[in-house]
This record gives C-alpha cells, sequence and structure tokens, in this order.
C-alpha cells in the first residue's frame, strides 16, 4: 500500500520524499554488502538520500541541515511509466 | 493498575484551586464551589502553577487516573467546568504567543511547517548538555521529560477515531513505531524507562510530577489539550508533525551527552532510536498526515499551523527555564530537595562513569 492509500502490487514500496529520504514500506530487508540482514527494527524506513547521515543507510534528518535540494516526483519531469 | 504504569499519587497543590480541586479528588465525586476558576490568580497562564497543575490533574483522569481516585471523577461536570475555564485561559495564551497562523493552502503545508521549524533562535537543551552538561543535569533533563515519555505517544493516539483515510493511516503509521510495532521492549515509553533506570531516577509513571515547573505541565498539558478536544485535532496533528521535525537531531546531542558523561548503550539506546525512528516519522507527518488532513479539510490548515507553532514557542520556553537555571547554578526542578538524588544503594548495576571532559 502506498501512502496515498492505493494498493501496489509489488512486495515493497520506495517514496521519495520531497527535499527528503527515501522512504521504504512494506516486505523488505536491508542488507550489508555481503549479504548479511541490518536490523531495521520498524516496518517502514527511510534511507539517507544526501550522503551525509550519520547512521547511513538511514536519514538521519542531516539534509534539513543542508538545505538538500532534489526532484522526487518524475512525473513532473516527464518520465514517470506506468505504476505498473 | 501497576503503579509502575499509573496511578500516580496525588501530587502536592499549587495554590488555591490545585488544592480544593486536589481535595476534592481524595472523596467521592461531589459538586466544587461555583465560581472556582476566579481563583486563578497568576498572570501568565503558562507559567501559572496553579493553574497548570489542575488542568493535569483534570486531565490524567483521561489518562490513567490517580491512586485512590474514583474514576468517576473523569466526566464529574462541576470539574469538567473549572477544566474549561482553565482550557480557555491556557488556549488563549498559547494563540496569543504563537500568533495568528498564515493563511497557507494545502499544498504549501510542507514548506510553511519547514519554515517554522528551523527558524528558531532559543536556547539549545540538546547543545548545552552536549557540550557542558553534568549528570546532574541530566538527570534533571530526563526528570523533566519523563513526564511525557512514560507516556509517549499517548496523547496523539487520540486522534485515531477522529480521523479516516489518508492521514489515518498516516497517524497508524507513526504511533504502530511509537508503540513498538506492539512488542513492548521495543515501545519508545520503556526504552526511556530503562534510560532513568541507568540514571538511578524513580521510573514509575507520575513520580516526579511535584518536581516539574508549570512551564514542563504546560508542554504535556498543550498535547492533552489538542487530543481531548476534537475540534483541535488539526493542532494534534501539526503539534506531532513539528515534534518530530525537531527530534533527530537534538536526540543525537542527548545521545552523544549520556555518552560522553558515561552512559552505555542501553542508557542512551531511547536516544538513538529516536533518531533514526524520528526522521520516519517526520516524513509521514508533513506529507502523508497533515497534507493529508488539509487536502480532506483545507480549513484545518490554520490549526495544523497552530499545533506545530506551539510546540515550538513552549520549547524556546522550556529550553529557557532549563539553561537560564544552569547557567546560573540553579536547580532546573521545582523543589530541587526533591530532586532524585540517587542514594548510593540505588546506583545501576553498572555504574556511570565519573564526569570526564570530552569533544564538543
Amino acid at each position: 500500500m502506498t501512502p496515498s492509500g492505493q494498493p501496489n502490487p509489488a512486495a515493497a514500496t520506495i517514496t521519495p520524499y520531497p527535499d527528503g529520504p527515501l522512504v521504504v514500506r512494506g516486505d523488505f530487508a536491508v542488507t550489508t554488502p555481503d549479504g548479511r540482514n541490518i536490523d531495521v527494527r520498524r516496518r517502514t524506513i527511510a534511507l539517507c538520500r544526501c550522503g551525509k547521515s550519520a547512521i547511513s543507510p538511514f536519514c538521519d534528518g542531516t539534509h534539513k541541515a543542508l538545505g538538500f535540494r532534489i526532484d522526487s516526483d518524475p512525473a513532473q519531469a516527464g518520465s514517470a511509466g506506468p505504476a505498473d | 493498575m501497576s503503579d509502575s504504569y499509573g496511578h500516580a499519587p496525588l501530587p502536592e497543590p499549587r495554590g488555591p484551586v490545585s488544592a480544593i480541586v486536589r481535595d476534592a479528588l481524595r472523596r467521592a465525586p461531589h459538586n466544587l464551589p461555583v465560581g472556582l476558576p476566579a481563583a486563578f490568580a497568576g498572570a501568565d497562564p503558562l507559567t501559572d502553577e496553579d493553574l497548570q497543575l489542575t488542568l493535569f490533574l483534570c486531565y490524567e483522569l483521561h489518562y490513567r487516573g490517580w491512586r485512590g481516585v474514583d474514576d468517576g471523577w473523569e466526566w464529574q461536570p462541576s470539574l469538567l467546568a473549572v477544566r474549561a475555564a482553565a482550557e480557555r485561559r491556557f488556549e488563549a495564551a498559547l494563540r496569543t504567543l504563537t500568533g495568528p497562523p498564515p493563511p497557507v493552502p494545502p499544498e504549501q503545508l510542507p514548506a510553511a511547517l519547514h519554515r517554522f521549524t528551523t527558524t528558531g533562535g532559543g536556547p539549545s537543551v540538546g547543545g548545552f548538555l552536549k557540550r557542558r552538561g553534568t549528570l546532574a543535569q541530566f538527570r534533571e533533563f530526563a526528570v523533566h521529560r519523563s513526564i511525557y515519555h512514560l507516556r509517549e505517544a499517548d496523547p496523539h493516539s487520540w486522534g485515531l477515531p477522529r480521523l479516516g483515510g489518508p492521514p489515518k493511516a498516516a497517524l497508524v503509521e507513526i504511533q504502530m513505531d511509537e508503540y513498538g510495532n506492539g512488542r513492548l521492549h521495543r515501545m519508545h515509553a520503556e526504552l526511556f524507562r530503562t534510560t532513568m533506570s541507568r540514571l538511578g531516577l524513580d521510573t514509575r509513571y507520575g513520580a516526579h510530577l511535584n518536581a516539574a515547573p508549570a512551564i514542563t505541565l504546560a508542554t504535556n498539558n498543550a498535547m492533552s489539550l489538542f487530543g481531548l478536544h476534537r475540534r483541535l485535532r488539526g493542532a494534534l496533528l501539526g503539534h506531532l508533525a513539528a515534534f518530530e521535525m525537531t527530534s533527530s537531531l537534538p536526540n543525537r546531542r542527548y545521545g552523544d551527552a549520556l555518552r560522553r558523561l558515561g552512559g552505555d548503550e542501553a542508557a542512551t539506546r531511547f536516544f538513538d532510536e529516536h533518531v533514526e525512528a524520528d526522521a520516519v516519522h517526520e516524513q509521514i507527518a508533513v506529507h502523508d498526515l497533515c497534507v493529508g488532513l488539509a487536502r480532506q479539510d483545507p480549513a484545518l490548515t490554520a490549526d495544523v499551523l497552530l499545533g506545530a507553532a506551539t510546540v515550538l514557542a513552549l520549547d524556546d520556553l522550556f529550553a529557557s527555564h532549563l539553561v537560564d537555571a544552569w547557567t546560573t547554578g540553579r536547580s532546573s526542578l521545582r523543589s530541587p530537595e526533591r530532586e532524585p538524588v540517587t542514594p548510593p544503594a540505588a546506583l545501576p548495576a553498572a555504574p556511570l562513569a565519573p564526569v570526564v571532559a570530552g569533544p564538543v
């Protein structure tokens, strides 16, 4: 389920939030490069997109202090495909 | 209910109204004297000890109740009238403090909330504690915060039955995390109990009420005010959003401060957890919860901003109270003689290391 309430057939969704992190929901695992599971401790996680988080790969809000800006909506860039 | 999780003992009164209300609560529900609220004497409701404690006495009846107090008081009409009179003064003071919210269309709400939460200029408790706070000051900070953190997330849960559709889903998503997805040892309130225990503080619900000054009660009473009045549901959600938006970075400082003071991983877990959790909650609270509500009901946008502004304004007053006290060598607690100084016998199993200077 996406935050807008639309069902999504994928097991997990990744949503780029405006000028913020990638929010991941659903059935997913976060692993190290050699395949060990990272305990995410929560059902919904936010992955760092500014590259400056002190708890990478997770977001710690640092992007706000940096004034991080990024386009989040591919539809506005004209490259959105169908949802499925 | 176990004393650990509720049924706090009635706190000591702080003026004529709280004295009469507290005395009445020890007996069977009955009508209070008419005209009681006229006895509120403080010029500023936000720092009026009598008014804030009276509100807290009334509100707690809707949370876990008081030890030895008949639950029938929760809906006793003459007590509700006293509460309403105190709330009128309190809400008016909050609206004066925060000023009229700017007119903002729903789609510009995230930008407006961002502006609100990045333009504050008050002192920083986290910065003070991280740089030069003592263990005694950190304990004081934990005592203030215990009033909320031992029932963390509860006031905002009152929003759930008042919402439907996307904003309800967003609030559930946040609250599930606050409550550890139903796992006791991950509930944020439980994490804070562990932190308090490591600090050698009494972890029982409401144990430190007598030490908490009016401004600390006011930060809690504002949440109860917004949570218990459906008409203020917009303010409740705006409050939650601003709370989450101003949480990740300060919590890192609190955790760093406690590490510098010798706190172990169990002691700092509450703060470390909030760095990560609130970075998630912030996104959901702003974009899904508050925008979701504003899209359903654009007229509530002003209340969302009222709630957000309330967090920031009260937090500034709270921070000033603590930092002013500490920089002048005083306790920030109301009754320092009752400050829960840890007797040696109650030190945690792995005592905190002595205070040492650390990197700034």
